[in-house]
């Protein structure tokens, strides 16, 4: 999947980090070095994802995005910030932003995560079903199938099952399924996620012919259809 | 040490600029209560000396009608005669011309309230042959001889004038009394707010170690001293702890760091063309870096935890749910350690709290518990309610080896592992976010033997719903 990034860092070595880190991905990428700049971008062409630094020289990046809501432009937007805590993130996320990421972060937690937000942006319909190949998830029933077999999942084990499913064929973070599944916003110590994801295989993919659910090294999983 | 304070700060001091107002005050009432004392005194005696001229007239008279015309004169003749005498008298014909007394002729002056003529005299053969003022009566006798009776006025103008004197000497030692009392009010105040600045100048200095001394007595400015040692304790104290983080942190971080740097320094030296080599050696690098990371990140979340500003962001936080989602995320994982985790949730009680936080202490208590408690152990993740002293406690308890009781302290602070959990992995701040937890919520930490085992609570003050 190609897509087409706005990167608007006023830190010239972090943005060129990001840009290199993207296009090498195979992405198409715009840099601004400040609000001004990236304001102006962002209304004169189109992109698929924005990731936009908090603090800004000139105009800020709390104020940019709420700007380029309040005039209709709903490209989604992933913050920045070397600030973590938990009320700079709400803030983040009630200007417009989609998601947030406190620097440092992995370039492959950056990559997942705007890779989930375009994917997401494309499909935005409610669904009540979800399918990957042969494995069935049913919104409304809470049941799963695979393979017309009926699985056993306990509750949070069907949420995980689902995050990963909304977002078959990206890669997701353990950071990801644990802000998402489990509305953490820190990082436990243990690898919990790991354990998590290893009782799901057990359920859905050990008693199959081929597997769904796969580790991306250095990242984290994956749940995809076999090609 | 008494350093002279110069004049000019003390005239500025609020002490002296009270005993200042203080000092008007009391001289305005002096100089009232001096007046009225002036006035009744002197007064008194005027009156004394207008009955006695009084008597004098009635005794004169008397004589005029027993005696006539001559006879008066006689009389007043005899007791003008008198030497030394302070009485006036003066009789004339309608003419004006003397027949009788002691005065060289008619006083140039008119008659004042009450028929009382005072006038200046130089010329009687009087007390002191001095001049003087005097005060009078006359009369206009039948056949219009003029009678003049009075007395001499300077014992009186005497009296009057030491009277004065004295009274501006009360007066003068009274502000001087009031001013050197107010100078040495200020300056006994001024010294002991000295001694405070003192010391508060030495501890700018860098002596963190120097406290106010106390009088003893138990006033305003001891317990402001009082008030002001203990912030310096608590200063002082932060200090010290702000020093042992840092020390702390330097060498943590530096032995992963020197490690890192050991690691990349080989595979530069190593000569190989096997990229599988560097490879693995990036990989470990980024897994060291992301080690120290988070290292960083736990700080900073006790840095969060411990700031006040997160006070103000607290809202209300069901327990109930925070440890259903904990019991949840590390079910699994004890399992997978063949460990058993009995959730135990007796009560739904709501506190005030950041969840994210309150989140993470009950995690790192699970984690703690599962790290440390070996295969085939138990634990427990018990939520209480309303109880005595309490609003809410959480309590997780293993049956693992335990802290001893002389380490529990030591435990919470930053980057203490005790040796035995050394083989584990763990930076050694996870109990020290617990600990900060508590604080930002006013719960108290309560680390106990479990017998065998540990058993932490985090127990919640009363009013914290």
């Amino acid at each position: 999947m190609l897509m087409k990034v706005l990167v608007i860092e006023d830190d010239q070595q972090a943005a060129s980090y990001l840009a290199k880190g993207l296009k090498e991905a195979g992405h198409v990428v715009d840099a601004a070095n400040d609000g001004k700049e990236g304001l102006f971008l962002a209304g004169s062409e189109h992109y698929d994802v924005m990731i936009v630094d908090r603090m800004l020289p000139g105009r800020d990046g709390l104020s940019l995005v709420e700007i380029l809501r309040a005039t209709g432009n709903d490209t989604p937007v992933l913050f920045l910030s070397a600030l973590g805590s938990v009320d700079d993130r709400v803030k983040g996320l009630k200007a417009g932003g989609d998601d947030y990421l406190t620097k440092p972060f992995a370039f492959s937690e950056l990559l997942a995560r705007i890779e989930v937000l375009v994917r997401r942006r494309s499909a935005a319909q409610p669904q009540t079903r979800l399918a990957v190949a042969d494995l069935e998830l049913d919104l409304l029933s809470r049941t799963v199938r695979r393979a017309g077999k009926s699985i056993d999942l306990l509750p949070r084990e069907f949420a995980l099952l689902e995050y990963l499913m909304r977002n078959a064929g990206s890669v997701v973070t353990r950071t990801m399924m644990l802000e998402n599944v489990w509305d953490y916003h820190f990082d436990p110590q243990t690898n919990v996620i790991d354990v998590h994801i290893a009782r799901l295989r057990q359920k859905i993919d050990k008693d199959f012919p081929t597997p769904l659910i796969h580790t991306v090294r250095g990242a984290g999983y994956s749940l995809r259809a076999p090609q | 040490m008494k350093a002279a304070i110069p004049t000019l700060r003390l005239l500025r001091t609020t002490p002296f600029r009270l005993a200042l107002l203080y000092l008007g005050l009391f001289i305005i009432s002096v100089g009232v209560i001096l007046g009225v004392v002036y006035r009744s005194t002197a007064g008194f005696l005027e009156e004394e000396i207008g009955a006695t001229i009084a008597l004098e007239v009635a005794g004169l008279q008397d004589q005029y009608r027993s005696a006539g015309l001559r006879g008066l004169v006689d009389s007043v003749r005899e007791r003008s005669g008198y030497s030394h005498t302070n009485s006036i008298y003066l009789l004339t014909t309608p003419g004006g011309v003397i027949l009788a007394g002691n005065l060289s002729g008619w006083p140039d002056a008119t008659a004042g309230p009450g028929g009382w003529t005072h006038f200046k005299i130089s010329d009687y053969g009087g007390v002191n042959n001095r001049p003087s003022t005097a005060m009078a009566v006359s009369f206009v006798l039948p056949g219009q001889f003029r009678l003049l009776v009075g007395r001499d006025m300077s014992e009186l103008d005497q009296l009057r004038g030491r009277m004065v004197v004295s009274l501006r000497w009360v007066f003068l030692v009274t502000v001087v009394l009031g001013l050197g009392g107010g100078l040495l009010l200020a300056r006994g105040a001024m010294h002991r707010i000295e001694a405070i600045n003192r010391t508060t100048h030495r501890i700018m200095a860098g002596d963190l170690s120097g406290r106010v001394p106390r009088g003893g007595g138990g006033d305003e400015i001891d317990r402001l001293a009082g008030n002001l040692n203990a912030m310096l304790d608590q200063i002082e104290r932060l200090m010290t702890g702000m020093r042992q983080v840092t020390e702390s942190v330097a060498h943590d971080l530096r032995t992963p760091l020197s490690r890192l740097r050991a690691r990349v320094e080989l595979a530069l030296i190593r000569e190989t063309d096997d990229p599988e080599v560097y490879r693995a050696v990036l990989q470990d690098t980024i897994l060291e870096a992301d080690r120290l990371l988070a290292t960083f990140t736990a700080l900073l979340s006790i840095a969060e935890a411990e700031s006040g500003a997160n006070r103000k962001a607290l809202e209300p936080v069901r327990l109930a749910d925070a440890v259903r989602l904990a019991a949840d995320l590390y079910e699994p994982v004890a399992e997978e350690k063949g460990l058993t985790l009995v959730t135990d949730i007796r009560a739904e009680p709501t506190v005030r709290g950041n969840e994210q936080l309150l989140a993470q202490a009950v995690s790192n208590l699970l984690d703690n518990a599962i790290k440390y408690t070996p295969e085939g152990g138990r634990i427990t993740l018990l939520l209480e309610g309303v109880g005595p002293g309490q609003s809410a406690r959480i309590t997780v308890a293993d049956n693992g080896p335990g802290i001893p009781a002389d380490m529990r302290e030591k435990v919470l602070e930053r980057f203490v592992r005790l040796d035995t959990a050394r083989a584990s992995p763990g930076n050694g701040l996870g109990l020290s976010l617990v600990e900060a937890v508590a604080r930002l919520h006013d719960a108290s930490l309560r680390l106990e033997d479990n017998e065998p085992g540990l058993k932490v609570g985090i127990v919640f003050p009363p009013d914290a719903a």
